[in-house]
């Protein structure tokens, strides 16, 4: 398939949201074709790569491989570096989320900054292991397209990081970041340099709770865009916390929609925290104001007493089933506790219903 | 509403300006220009007070912050930074937008760089030519901010209404042709100048204004228009009441022109329609330039009228809380994270109560645990939380001394040691805790993250704990607490454990965790202002032991409600977990050599090659994985040693013919005679199996007969290490315990390495059904071969009693001397028994709980009395 991707015109600037609104013509084909889908129903992105990685009982020596036998840091947990040590691994997850009817996965590199890398020492794998990540998801997706026909899209996620951007660590001195926004800038810059370099077709920044650090992670990836005189559509999910339907970082839901709006995003919706059920309300918001596509992946319900995600495949699909009727997606997926068989049942469910109208206004993207 | 003319921003919260909205007013006391008290505030770094300034700016209504920090003797990028952030940890203020003024484009940069929110630039202008201000303005849409141009341009201010319009529409031209910013976020500022200044080409400044403003928003579509509201009285300083009369006025006009924002003090501003007939009328006739002498006749009433009406409704938020007594006045404090009179309330309650430790444990706490409340309610989020705590710090600060005054009576201060537990790296919590702990007095000790068990109970005895706390995000982290209650028992640990994380729970706390170590009391925290309460009790001399009464008798009622539920909901009936069983797929080929098989002795040489070493290690309380534990900072010089000590005992027992494994493994035709029942060998000896009813992932219920066709093979095996006991009593009978109990670890690994050797043997050899297998030892440990050898009493077959059907299969006690005790246990200790199954998709899997109909099932299998089967299963049931 084609890698070729539209050229910016340098006159115009990256970060403003009416460019290419004269029509798709202007978009690489990837991406043409990513629009193309996401016109005709709504996609289906993968579920958990934790709960699917965890079921291979992993060792440590397993996470280590033979790259890092020798490492002075324990790595079991770390499940980004399998994509250098037990590649085959992640790409059978993929495998089986493509078989069960994804039409986008998500690169496994949620933690996979420099930041994030840093409490395993790995921090200078950060770009390797994103562009190997990606080269990985892009193998599974191409071998998935050319199997079934139908176009299979790459993912490349950046997670939030283990630091807060807008909350001090330490009571005592609340004025005081254990990370700064140039900081995450550059750890994000390469992130998204990793996954562009590994083949990713978007880049989805997620499991927002701190939305100075999205803003911090869109900043990178319109620098990196610049850099490489090309852009990927940008796909964007925050997280709503618990039952305040703040974000970690107190925001409400249109707060949190209105801070990224800056961003000419392909999509933006909620993930994790919460089950189907209890991201309802904070959906319909999504839903009635955002300008974009509209995405959600939920966990398999809320956490057992034993911290168990239980909610079955049926179940859930049930659960996400209003969000369809009232037409408010575009993206639909699953979170931690999903499986394949989630997967498949979403898949299913979606299939009965039209996806939401791309409002007016939208940015093209 | 129409996004192309709305203005969104936002803080923590939205703030829409629509063409519905009314006026927006920004808040302008935090500004060092405008404002000499903030000025001095942040010019000695007074930030609190400062801070104090913005709530004030909110609770008077401003809806947008203005913070301006653009000063000689202030460091404005630091202080723009720093301000900003201490805003971000005040949700009352930050729930606002915030907008960055500064003509210094480095300080803007840094603002929006700490802003999580939409927030307002202000300002940009032509001023430096329309390159700067382009890249000013992408920069500014970068970080996703609106933003306020001024008017003004190479030339200079726009002065005139002419200026106004034409500087406004070049810059719209610019902006939105050019670079395509939004139309929305422009916000034009066309300059508010004084009026009544005495002379004459400043008489037309607010008419203009008001104008330009009309004519902006007719002709710049989107765009909208600011200005700084209390420039237009400048004339009038020390006149409040004129003032506050031509912003009122002033506004009004503007209003109507299509101002639709405005930097206003919210708190100085009249309303309208309440202004003295006479004084409107001067206002007006200055402000609209509609009378030659209109500033001499306001300037007349100004001095008619002094300055008086100082009056202004400055103050009128001013909290009537402050007029609550102490204790409520705590309690608010407290929810609302104000430090201002924290200090004076706490030594109020102080007298009152006549004790500090009163005043911590009774207002103090009851705070805290309504903010806690709230929390879990979600009526109050994390920002809001760390906050009280703060202001409960200030409070115990101020007590500090007269606890320490107390000392006869009051309490030392108690050590917290916390840790997030190995494998997981998630910190914010424990953090958190850590400090509202150290906040409130307590020595806490923070072990860092993914801390081994052994290292943290090692820091808690070497500190002298007095309540340890554990912390983990992720589902693995559970299993990983339990394990640390298990040490602590081990090492004979009382202290309290403090459990906490987002998996965590009260049920599993007590369902799972506290059942593990009864002398252990381990306490679930559901969010960090718990910490508090709950340290205290456990380390008060008098609190403590109800409260852990309170504790035990909640857990124990946890566990019998989640015994119930589990009963009631989760399990699935025994016939609908039959149906959802596993198939068995193809028979396993028949034995190449069936029958029984002994093995008197086997070389100990040949065994070590096949040795786990890392259950050795851990037996001797070493944990990490071999070798790497080897090197291990902690633990690595303890498992080199005792390792070395293991591989010279191995080398006297190849030589010693004291020390005996051997082995015995029977191949039989084997037929599934029920759903969970395998018939075995001529005798009719049968394996009685136990199936899943929890339900499972992948919707298999899984049993071990499962693996069983009806015309089938199975096979069974034992095996032990003679000579080991009388080897280690020898050792305890010349006073070396140490020898001893190496021996006995030694002599375990040995066992199971033979079973490890015997498998193979099976595989490759007796039963043949892998003849070409070649695994590494490493692939032997991690089980990367063809079939499993579960044994009676681990989670696939949680019932020793098949261990009987094994002996008598086999004949084990007469070949090989191994017998059973009463309640089924090998002697020797050192010894393996199991079945072994031969399918490739035979695996690994724990029964788990299984419900009453099971057991009543599986008693008449067994032919055993209900009490019996109950017992031995104990560990599957969760009835009461």
């Amino acid at each position: 398939m084609s890698h070729e991707r539209f050229l910016l015109n340098p006159s115009a600037c990256a970060t403003e949201p009416n460019i290419d609104r004269n029509g798709m013509n202007s978009l690489s084909e990837r991406t043409h074709t990513l629009h193309e889908a996401a016109a005709e129903r709504v996609l289906i992105l993968d579920g958990a790569m934790g709960t699917m990685i965890q079921r291979h009982r992993l060792s440590e020596e397993d996470f280590r491989g033979r790259l890092f036998a020798v490492h002075e840091r324990p790595l079991k947990g770390n499940n980004d570096v399998l994509c250098l040590t037990r590649p085959e691994v992640v790409k059978g997850i993929h495998a089986e989320y493509l078989a069960a009817g994804a039409d986008l996965v998500e690169t496994n590199t949620f933690s996979a900054t420099r930041i994030a890398q840093a409490d395993y020492g790995l921090e200078d794998w950060a770009f390797r292991i994103n562009e190997a990540a990606a080269r990985i998801a892009r193998e599974a997706a191409d071998e998935a397209e050319a199997r079934t026909g139908v176009p299979r899209f790459v993912a490349g996620a950046l997670g939030p990081t283990n630091k807060t951007a807008s909350l001090s660590p330490d009571v005592n001195r609340p004025g005081f970041r254990a990370i700064t926004f140039t900081e995450l800038v550059a750890a994000y810059r390469e992130q998204a340099d990793g996954l562009m370099a590994g083949g990713a077709d978007a880049l989805l920044v997620e499991t927002i709770f701190d939305t100075l650090n999205a803003k911090a992670a869109l900043f990178a990836i319109e620098e990196a865009f610049d850099a490489r005189g090309e852009r990927l559509p940008i796909l964007i999910s925050g997280t709503i916390t618990d039952a305040s339907g703040r974000t970690l970082s107190g925001q409400t839901t249109e707060a949190f929609l209105i801070s990224l709006q800056h961003v000419p995003a392909f999509s933006i919706g909620l993930n994790c925290a919460l089950g189907a059920e209890q991201l309802t309300p904070f959906l319909e918001v999504m839903a009635r104001e955002a300008p974009c596509r509209v995405s959600a992946y939920p966990n398999a319900g809320l956490p057992n007493e034993l911290g168990e995600y239980d909610q079955g495949p049926d179940a859930m699909a049930e659960a996400v089933r209003p969000f369809l009727e009232q037409g408010w997606l575009n993206i639909l997926g699953g979170c931690c506790g999903t499986t394949p068989d989630h997967i498949a049942a979403l898949a299913r469910v979606a299939a009965e219903y039209a996806p939401r109208p791309l409002p007016a206004n939208a940015p093209a993207s | 509403m129409s996004r192309t003319t709305t203005l969104q921003l936002a803080g923590l919260e939205p703030l829409n300006v629509t063409p519905e909205s009314n006026f927006i007013n920004i808040g302008e006391r935090t500004n060092v220009t405008g404002s000499r008290r903030f000025a001095r505030l942040i010019r000695e770094g007074q930030y609190d007070e400062a801070l104090a300034i913005a709530r004030e700016q909110v609770e008077g209504g401003a809806q947008i912050l203005d913070v301006n920090m653009d000063e000689g003797l202030i460091d404005g990028v630091e202080a723009m930074r720093t301000f900003l952030n201490l805003i971000a940890s005040e949700p009352d203020i930050a729930r606002i937008p915030i907008m960055i003024d500064s003509s210094d484009f480095a300080i803007i940069e840094a603002g929006l760089q700490v802003l999580q929110g939409k927030g307002v630039v202000n300002s940009i202008s032509l001023k430096a030519g329309e390159a700067e201000f382009l890249q000013q303005a992408r920069t500014i849409r970068r970080y996703g901010a609106a933003v306020v141009v001024m008017a003004f341009d190479e030339e200079g201010q726009a002065d005139s209404y002419e200026r106004r319009i034409a500087i406004c529409e070049r810059a719209y031209r610019l902006l939105v042709d050019q670079i395509h910013f939004p139309p929305n976020d422009i916000i034009f500022d066309p300059n508010v100048f004084p009026v009544a200044t005495g002379m004459a080409e400043h008489r037309r400044n607010a008419l203009d204004f008001i104008e330009a403003t009309a004519w902006i928003r007719a002709h710049l579509p989107g765009a909208h228009v600011s200005g700084g509201v209390s420039n237009v009285s400048f004339s009038f300083r020390g006149h409040p009441v004129v003032r506050e009369a031509m912003h009122s006025a002033f506004l009004y006009h503007a209003i109507r022109a299509g101002m639709d924002l405005g930097i206003v003090n919210p708190t100085l501003l009249g309303v309208y329609d309440d202004l003295p007939a006479d004084l409107l009328e001067r206002v007006e006739d200055v402000l609209l330039d509609r009378r030659d002498d209109a500033s001499e006749r306001l300037l007349a009433w100004a001095d008619e009228h002094g300055s008086e009406g100082a009056a202004s409704q400055t103050g009128r938020a001013q909290a009537a809380w402050k007029e609550l007594p102490w204790r409520e006045r705590l309690q608010h404090a407290l929810i609302q994270g104000l430090t201002e009179c924290v200090e004076e309330d706490a030594e109020a309650a102080r007298q009152a109560l006549g004790s500090p430790l009163a005043v911590i444990e009774g207002p103090l706490m009851d705070g805290m645990n309504e903010v806690g409340d709230r929390f879990g309610a979600g009526k109050m989020f994390l920002p809001q939380v760390v906050k009280s705590a703060r202001v409960m710090k200030q409070a115990v600060a101020y007590l500090t001394p007269f606890l320490e005054a107390e000392k006869a009576k009051g309490r030392p201060a108690a050590t917290v040691v916390l840790a997030t537990v190995k494998g997981d790296v998630h910190d914010i919590g424990k953090n958190i805790v850590g400090v509202v702990l150290g906040c409130n007095g307590y020595r806490v000790v923070d072990l860092g993250v993914m801390v081994p068990k052994h290292d943290i109970l090692d820091a808690a005895e070497r500190e002298g704990a007095d309540v340890i706390g554990l912390s983990g995000l992720i589902t693995p982290s559970l299993e990983e607490m339990a394990e640390v209650v298990e040490a602590m028992a081990e090492r004979g640990m009382s202290q309290p454990l403090l459990i906490g994380g987002a998996t965590t729970s009260r049920v599993h706390t007590a369902v799972k965790l506290a059942p593990r170590a009864p002398s252990v009391d381990v306490v679930h925290v559901n969010d960090a202002s718990r910490a508090v309460p709950v340290v205290a009790k456990l380390v008060s001399d008098t609190q403590r032991l109800g409260f852990l009464a309170e504790l035990k008798a909640d857990q124990e009622k946890v566990r019998a409600q989640y015994a119930r539920d589990r009963e009631a909901k989760s399990l699935l009936p025994l016939e609908v977990a039959r149906e959802r069983g596993g198939i068995a797929g193809e028979s396993a080929p028949a034995p190449a050599h069936p029958g029984v098989h002994v093995f008197e002795r086997v070389d100990v040489a040949e065994l070590r090659q096949l040795i786990d070493w890392g259950p050795f290690f851990r037996a001797w309380g070493l944990a990490g994985a071999f070798p790497r534990i080897l090197d291990d900072e902690v633990v690595g010089e303890e498992a080199r040693k005792v390792l070395v000590d293991a591989e010279a005992l191995l080398d006297q027992w190849e030589a010693e013919a004291t020390i005996r494994p051997c082995a015995i493994a029977g191949l039989f035709a084997a037929r599934r005679v029920g759903p969970e029942s395998v018939a075995v060998g001529p005798q009719g000896v049968q394996f009685e199996f136990l199936r899943q009813q929890l339900p499972q992932r992948d919707g298999v219920q899984r049993s071990l007969a499962d693996f069983v066709a009806a015309d089938d093979h199975i096979g069974c095996f034992a095996t032990a290490v003679h000579g080991v006991e009388a080897w280690a009593q020898a050792a305890a009978d010349d006073g070396d315990d140490y020898a001893s109990i190496l021996a006995k670890a030694v002599g375990d690994r040995i066992a199971e390495a033979l079973a490890e050797w015997l498998h193979r043997e099976v595989r490759v050899r007796l039963w043949g059904y892998a003849p070409d297998e070649a695994c590494s030892v490493e692939e032997l440990i991690r089980e990367r071969y063809r079939g499993i050898r579960p044994a009676p009493g681990y989670p696939a077959c949680p019932d020793h009693e098949d261990k009987r059907a094994i002996w008598e299969l086999l004949d084990v006690e007469t070949r090989l001397g191994i017998r059973l005790t009463e309640t089924l246990a090998m002697t020797p200790a050192a010894a393996v028994s199991g079945y072994y199954f031969a399918p490739q998709e035979a695996r690994y899997f724990a029964v788990g709980l299984v419900g009453a109909d099971q057991l009543e099932d599986y008693a008449q299998r067994r032919g055993m009395a209900h009490e019996q089967a109950r017992k031995a299963l104990s560990m599957n049931l969760h009835l009461a």
